[in-house]
């Protein structure tokens, strides 16, 4: 009977609190160690920069600030650029960034770095398009738009819809790099500015092929393969599939305070199991 | 005791009118100042030019120009029938209940933020215009559209504003005469109203000018100079919001003060133009 009055949405909504509650509960015992470390701490820890580290920050802060509600941990995006920036301008106590710190950026500002995980960058085109094997030299004469057309590579007939990342991305810095071989990039690629939004974009458009961090991928887009090696975890740790890089935390000077504790909580063996399970290879 | 007060209270208004004032040159003046070290050699020549290669030390912001009028341009020439009709409907053609609820339609749209424009048309016209017309679906027609939608309370308010101005006197004369509701509004409303008008519409322009949000979800940002409607296209604001993540101390960042103070000096000839066309026909019609 009462089931009967409950909506779909508020049994639903009790299923999540339920379920929620239910995992906060089971996993207490286990991770009580590595939390352990934020006990009598309080206060805010900003942290901003490359979006592919964001789905593992946000699961880490909530984690955290569940236990000590005395803890205040905000986590925005940006790109690897503005992490790197905003850091060393001490705007955020936490820049991520998916590329390395230039020399001159270290330099200038101090920074120190933290590496948690390894990450690919995998092209990725819609689920519904035939191409799904391409070769290096295909990549770069399709972002060099010297090749605009799907039918090229067996595809439809149907021009090819260029997605690239702005200049803020660490993301892109190593897909340039290690895919494009610093190669052009055509005037007409359209620029989307986040790894999530690459991913939507994507999944709407049968006609795209753009790039995103391996640990981002899902059903929605399908992965390239590349030259023969598909992007896959496996893949990215052995050293098979070369698009890859490092997700750093950066702070300016050695890391103090909660920022220190939270990079030591990405080390730990939770955070590493963190990483792994949104789709990043630990390093641990 | 009085005077004291008064002359007081001049004092302090006269303050803020000049410090806002102060405000609006000292950002101009600042822009310039940062933007100083664009004026060296090589860098200030590639501005102009149509080549936006940060690596290869080309800074050309012509393409960020070209896309910021194209989509502005065409948002204000989309937005222009849709906001006269509206003002006509609202002031002139429309029942009481029409108007009111016109009027209510439009206030609550200046309250719409923009995001939610630009969100709705992610999931509901790029698919559209992807199916329907080709390409990516991000481009300078998507952008211009949603953008008309955007500015429309601007122009429909101002321009219902200066229709409604209007004097009584002239409408009842035509009135008398037997003039119909749509003659009345096309005969003696119009013409008198024209400068306003077209200060409803620069206005919108000006706006259109200077969004950032629409323009960067929807028009594809890409660094070429649109080719056509269905093209991509990356207005000056897009490009300033995605390029300010750059090495402060690059030129390629310095290039975005460039494209601040064009920006700036496209609104200030927008802002002019209305100011002028006020004054002529305001002191025109007084006369």
């Amino acid at each position: 009977m009462i089931a009967t009055v409950w909506s779909k949405g508020l049994r639903f909504l009790a299923f999540a609190t339920f379920a929620f509650s239910l995992c906060g509960f089971s996993a207490l015992p286990c991770r009580a160690d590595a939390l352990d470390a934020f006990k009598g701490q309080q206060g805010t820890l900003r942290i901003a920069g490359g979006t592919a580290h964001i789905p593992v920050m946000k699961e880490a802060a909530k984690r955290i600030m569940e236990r000590f509600p005395n803890i205040t941990i905000t986590v925005a995006g940006g790109g690897s650029g503005v992490g790197i920036k905003q850091v060393g301008e001490g705007l955020v106590d936490i820049g991520n960034s998916g590329r390395a710190a230039t020399a001159d950026e270290i330099k200038r500002y101090g920074l120190v770095a933290y590496k948690w995980a390894l990450d690919g960058v995998a092209i990725v085109v819609h689920p519904d398009n035939p191409v799904k094997r391409l070769s290096k030299d295909q990549i770069q004469a399709i972002f060099a738009g010297k090749i605009a057309n799907w039918k090229a590579f067996g595809g439809a007939d149907h021009g090819i819809a260029i997605y690239t990342r702005d200049a803020a991305s660490g993301t892109r810095a190593v897909f340039w790099k290690k895919a494009l071989n610093k190669g052009e990039i055509s005037k007409n690629a359209l620029f989307i500015p986040s790894n999530g939004a690459m991913k939507t974009t994507v999944a709407n458009d049968p006609y795209a092929i753009g790039y995103v961090s391996v640990g981002h991928i899902d059903q929605s887009v399908a992965p390239v393969t590349l030259d023969g090696v598909p992007p896959s975890l496996d893949n990215v740790k052995s050293g098979a599939y070369t698009i890859a890089r490092g997700l750093y935390s950066i702070t300016k000077g050695k890391a103090t305070g909660l920022a220190a504790l939270f990079i030591d909580y990405l080390l730990s063996v939770e955070g590493q199991e963190i990483a792994a399970n949104k789709g990043f290879i630990p390093v641990k | 005791m009085s005077l004291s007060k008064n002359s007081l209270a001049k004092g302090v208004f006269l303050f803020c009118t000049a410090a806002s004032a102060a405000v609006t040159l000292l950002v101009l003046v600042f822009m310039f100042l940062l933007g100083l070290p664009l004026l060296e050699g090589r860098t200030f020549y590639s501005l102009w030019g149509e080549q936006w290669e940060p690596h290869a030390g080309l800074y050309g912001i012509l393409p960020m120009v070209a896309g910021t009028l194209w989509i502005a341009l065409l948002a204000a020439c989309l937005s222009l029938p849709l906001s006269l009709g509206a003002a006509g409907v609202m002031t002139s053609l429309g029942g009481p209940g029409v108007r009111r609820l016109l009027q209510l339609m439009v206030r609550f749209m200046t309250g719409i933020p923009t995001v939610i424009y630009g969100f709705a048309a992610i999931f509901l016209l790029v698919p559209f215009m992807r199916q329907s017309l080709g390409g990516a679906g991000l481009s300078v027609l998507t952008a211009g559209m949603v953008l008309a939608i955007l500015i429309s309370p601007t122009m429909i308010l101002f321009m219902a504003d200066s229709l409604a101005a209007v004097d009584p006197a002239h409408v009842q004369a035509a009135r008398a005469l037997g003039a119909s509701r749509v003659q009345r509004l096309l005969y003696v409303k119009l013409p008198q109203a024209l400068p306003g008008m077209v200060s409803g519409f620069v206005l919108g322009l000006g706006r259109a000018l200077g969004d950032t949000l629409i323009a960067l979800m929807l028009a594809g940002n890409a660094i070429a100079v649109p080719g056509g409607f269905l093209a991509p296209a990356r207005t000056l604001t897009a490009h300033i919001a995605l390029v300010k993540a750059a090495d402060f101390n690059s030129p390629a960042f310095r290039s975005i003060f460039a494209c601040g103070i064009i920006l700036y000096l496209f609104t200030t000839a927008a802002v002019l133009c209305v100011r002028l066309i006020s004054h002529t026909y305001g002191e025109a019609g007084r006369a």
